[in-house]
């Protein structure tokens, strides 16, 4: 506890903010699962289906940001920061490049009738595909550079990240797919759904960039 | 910064067709009873084809907006670029299906309509966009490359869905089965391939359509290429090869997973209505002919135990043949002294409560109430035209060709029906030769069907077959979410 007191009092706010504000966003997206919960309470006509939908969800999302930072961390141990932070930069603007060329296709493995491992597992594949785990690097990579290089320490500031990330992503979903299963209904969708590739194709870019040249 | 960068990103296009939007299509609606509210159509897309294969068959557009001066005329005919292609069915690049939550792609314009060929197994992709009284083909798909790419030939049924664009095609290129379906690519319209990964025993192909909150696909059998193109063969019929069941299919697997017979002698299995709401586990499928006793029949799929059962099929509605003078008859109609009522389309509406029903044969368009889809009631009926009755049109006169496709408005307060059926097929039946023609129907609630006097519009010497409605209709569209 003590140890992650003084990590948190070095990293300062900021990163902990923007973590927050990305797993936000990426709740906020119709694409990671707030509307597939929606969907399956409306088919089953039942509020506890939307509610029961929603935690594979965000643990199918938080595995693929997980494996991104294990990737990340064990590539620590091997290149140095600097090596680490050009190709992180680098590999966020070329998946942006990549899902633009793509025209975001992504694929299709799941139906309406799902269980949990089902819906887990395809947020994992959403979560992969749209580079949801690559678009946090930056901040992880600038929480790690103002902390000691110890093994321990970057698995706890992974930790923390995950951690930050997943309770924003949760908290969004939940309350946006209450909305709309509550008060909206799934209508507001032909009014409210931006289309999110872009704006999310450009966060990467941006995010990218930030590593790159702050 | 994220902002410039989107605008410039959002910009770019790449060689694909459809391009992105910022909102989703305004025709695209999470539930059928939101489609339901969706304003009034405008124009209707009719495919029309020359039966004597000298001319290109066309796409004809139809003013249908009753404030216009054109109303009830055709206000642009869209010549294909080669003659005999039989164009049939037709649907949209992108549709309601598009907001299914599970594979979101919305931001698309309903834009270019996909055109088969059903004899010249060619796929025409037309755009609708700028002017949609004006569209114009901007890509065309030959049969060597569907042969090459899925293996099919004859592609019948477009439907838009959630990997894309699926197409039911009758046969191989040789005009033998397997018939199946094939994936477009819905931004490319490149052909992606065959769609099944275990067809089971599945050889005859006609229309596909789906349960999506079951995720089951559902396929029905008219035959092979060899055994229609000639014209109805009567000893196929005879000896019973035309289909005779429905394919339920797991949509995620792709594999075959049940196959539910008609009865002993009921033929050609044809147009496949799900219901349009996503929770409700059933659908309706029209049966042609019974080689017993010459009556169609309406079938019912459904999934008991709450849509978590076995899949039951049942008649719910018999249509019987009506006894007929053989002088009043084609040849090959002579020695059964019977019309036979032919059902060939039925047309389902966007809230499940009515099936529209259209006997080809004896002239007659049903309209029953299948609020209580097991137990259909025969609540109206309108004749048009028929082999012995030809029933007239107050703009038209005596009619021949019966009412075939069949179309209902998303709000289901119009109805719109054509008259041809195939154009080999046609001479069998009306070898006098059909006069094309296509006629609407006013379908107030609690009113009887009342056919539109205003409207009749002139095809020429081409024969109308299916008709699209602009923005969407009764069978363009596929809905994750539930009415209620």
């Amino acid at each position: 506890m003590l140890m992650h007191h003084t990590l948190m009092s070095g990293i300062g706010a900021w990163p902990l903010v923007s973590l927050a504000l990305l797993g936000a966003f990426h709740g906020l997206n119709p694409a990671m699962g707030w509307l597939f919960a929606v969907g399956l309470g409306l088919q089953e006509r039942r509020l506890g289906a939307v509610l029961r939908a929603i935690p594979p969800i965000a643990a199918g999302h938080a595995t693929a940001v997980a494996a991104v930072l294990a990737v990340v961390a064990i590539a620590g141990r091997f290149v140095s920061a600097e090596v680490l932070r050009v190709s992180a930069a680098l590999l966020l603007i070329g998946f942006a490049g990549y899902l633009v060329a793509r025209r975001f296709a992504h694929p299709v493995r799941v139906g309406m009738r799902v269980g949990w491992r089902d819906l887990a597992v395809w947020s994992w594949l959403m979560a992969t595909a749209h580079g949801a785990g690559l678009m946090i690097l930056p901040v992880v990579l600038a929480m790690a550079a103002g902390t000691t290089p110890a093994a321990h320490s970057v698995i706890a500031t992974d930790t923390i990240a995950l951690v930050i990330h997943t309770i924003a992503l949760l908290s969004v979903m939940t309350v946006v797919a209450l909305l709309v299963y509550r008060v909206f209904g799934v209508k507001i969708l032909r009014r409210a759904w931006l289309n999110f590739d872009y704006v999310w194709a450009s966060v990467l870019v941006v995010a990218g960039g930030v590593t790159l040249f702050v | 910064m994220v902002c410039a960068a989107s605008v410039t990103l959002f910009r770019y296009t790449t060689m694909a067709f459809a391009r992105p939007t910022v909102l989703p299509d305004p025709t695209f609606y999470p539930s059928p009873r939101d489609a339901i509210g969706a304003p009034r159509e405008r124009l209707a897309y009719v495919a029309a084809i020359d039966p004597t294969s000298k001319r290109p068959d066309a796409l004809d557009a139809i003013d249908v907006d009753p404030a216009s001066a054109r109303y009830g005329q055709r206000v642009s005919r869209l010549e294909m670029p080669n003659a005999g292609d039989e164009l049939h069915h037709f649907g949209w690049n992108a549709c309601s299906a598009t907001l299914c939550p599970y594979a979101a792609h919305p931001h698309v314009d309903r834009r270019y309509l996909v055109v088969p060929g059903l004899r010249s197994s060619r796929i025409h992709i037309i755009d609708t966009k700028p002017d949609p009284s004006q569209p114009r083909i901007v890509k065309v798909i030959e049969p060597d490359v569907m042969a090459k790419k899925a293996g099919y030939s004859r592609p019948h049924t477009v439907h838009c869905g959630p990997e894309g664009i699926y197409i039911s095609a009758l046969g191989n290129p040789a005009g033998d089965g397997p018939g199946g379906v094939l994936l477009l690519d819905h931004n490319s319209f490149d052909i992606i391939g065959a769609w099944e990964r275990d067809r089971g025993p599945q050889v005859l192909a006609y229309d596909i359509w789906w349960n999506l909150g079951f995720d089951t696909a559902i396929t029905s059998e008219w035959g092979t290429p060899n055994t229609i193109e000639q014209g109805l063969d009567l000893d196929v019929l005879t000896s019973k090869r035309y289909g005779r069941a429905i394919h339920l299919w797991d949509l995620r697997t792709r594999k075959h997973q049940q196959t539910l017979p008609v009865g002993e002698n009921d033929q050609m299995v044809l147009e496949l209505r799900p219901a349009h709401d996503p929770s409700r586990p059933y659908g309706f499928v029209g049966v042609v002919v019974n080689v017993g006793d010459l009556s169609s029949s309406i079938w019912l799929w459904r999934r008991t135990g709450n849509g978590r059962g076995k899949w039951e099929f049942n008649k719910v509605i018999e249509i019987p043949a009506e006894p007929a003078d053989p002088d009043d008859l084609p040849p090959a109609l002579k020695p059964f002294k019977a019309v036979p009522p032919l059902v060939s389309d039925i047309d389902l509406t966007l809230d499940d409560q009515t099936l529209y029903v259209s006997c080809w044969g004896t002239g007659e368009l049903r309209r029953y109430d299948v609020s209580s889809p097991d137990r259909p009631v025969l609540v109206d009926s309108v004749y048009l035209g028929g082999i012995v009755r030809r029933a007239p049109h107050p703009a038209g006169g005596s009619l021949n060709g019966g009412p075939q496709m069949v179309e209902v408005s998303r709000d289901g307060q119009r109805v719109y029906v054509t008259n041809s059926l195939y154009a080999s097929w046609d001479a069998q039946f009306y070898p006098e030769g059909i006069r094309g023609w296509m006629v609407k129907l006013d379908a107030k609630p609690g009113k009887p069907l009342a056919v539109d006097p205003r409207f009749f519009p002139d095809f020429g010497t081409h024969r109308p077959h299916q008709v699209r409605l602009q923005g969407g209709d009764a069978s363009s569209d596929s809905y994750c979410f539930p009415s209620s």
